[in-house]
């Protein structure tokens, strides 16, 4: 090999190290799920791997829309069924329902209650501090589609996105979760 | 070198990481904060974190259920 393709060489491994590294830094989550317990997990792991300097990506589909929903949501605006489906769902964290022991949303407010007590965080609070802390939260356009949700009715701040969005950020994460 | 003393006691699971991260983004390169929290986790916490963000960690002191630990930034 000569000087100029050795020097070559090296500059290609300096330029896939580079990304290899750089690649360590994320964490991209699906949320999937809208249920109280479900969203905790995800926004924990989330503010953890923002603490530890990583940059996270949340894409929020389907049920996981009730998340990040404004609770001042209406059906203004929306044809029948979407009005349905509008009424049908929690708007924002307060109202999640869980993924055991719900007992017809009486099974939530006892976790509350316990949670409070021990002086856990509240879900809202998660949110806020990742947001705070600068996660990247982006919403389905397609299932907002599906449930006519629109932009101003989810938080502001965030981005809208489909599956390429989601995998784009996925191929550059060596974590990635659905919840 | 400003030393900050962070009493995290009461606070559980995500709280004293998210609020130590948050106080050594603001300080200066050499700052030390001493953190003291009472979650029982939080000792494999301090370790992990103190490792991937690379800041150095001084040895774990415990007295009761307090954990005490002081953080260099780096």
């Amino acid at each position: 090999m000569t000087t100029d393709a050795v020097q070559e060489k090296i500059k290609e491994i300096e330029g896939r190290l580079e990304k290899v590294e750089a690649n360590r830094s994320n964490l991209t989550l699906v949320l999937f799920s809208g249920d109280f317990d479900k969203a905790m997990a995800a926004f924990i792991i989330a503010n953890g791997a923002l603490a530890m300097g990583k940059e996270v990506t949340i894409f929020v589909t389907f049920w996981g829309l009730d998340v990040i929903k404004k609770p001042s949501m209406t059906g203004a605006g929306k044809n029948f069924l979407e009005k349905m489906v509008t009424m049908m769902r929690p708007k924002g964290t307060a109202h999640l329902p869980t993924s055991k022991m719900n007992f017809a949303g009486i099974g939530p407010k006892l976790f509350h209650y316990m949670m409070g007590k021990k002086n856990i965080t509240t879900l809202q609070n998660l949110v806020d501090t990742s947001i705070e802390f600068g996660v990247k939260i982006v919403a389905c356009q397609m299932s907002m589609d599906v449930m006519g949700i629109k932009r101003e009715d989810l938080i502001d701040g965030i981005e809208f996105g489909g599956v390429a969005a989601f995998l784009g950020s996925s191929f550059n994460s060596t974590t990635s979760l659905f919840i | 070198m400003a030393k900050t003393t962070l009493d995290f006691k009461g606070l559980s699971c995500p709280m004293p990481i998210m609020k130590l991260a948050a106080a050594v983004k603001k300080g200066a390169s050499g700052d030390l904060f001493e953190v003291v929290s009472d979650d029982a986790g939080f000792e494999p916490d301090i370790i992990a974190w103190a490792k991937e963000t690379g800041h150095p960690m001084s040895k774990i002191t415990k007295v009761g259920k307090d954990i005490t630990v002081t953080i260099t930034k780096k």
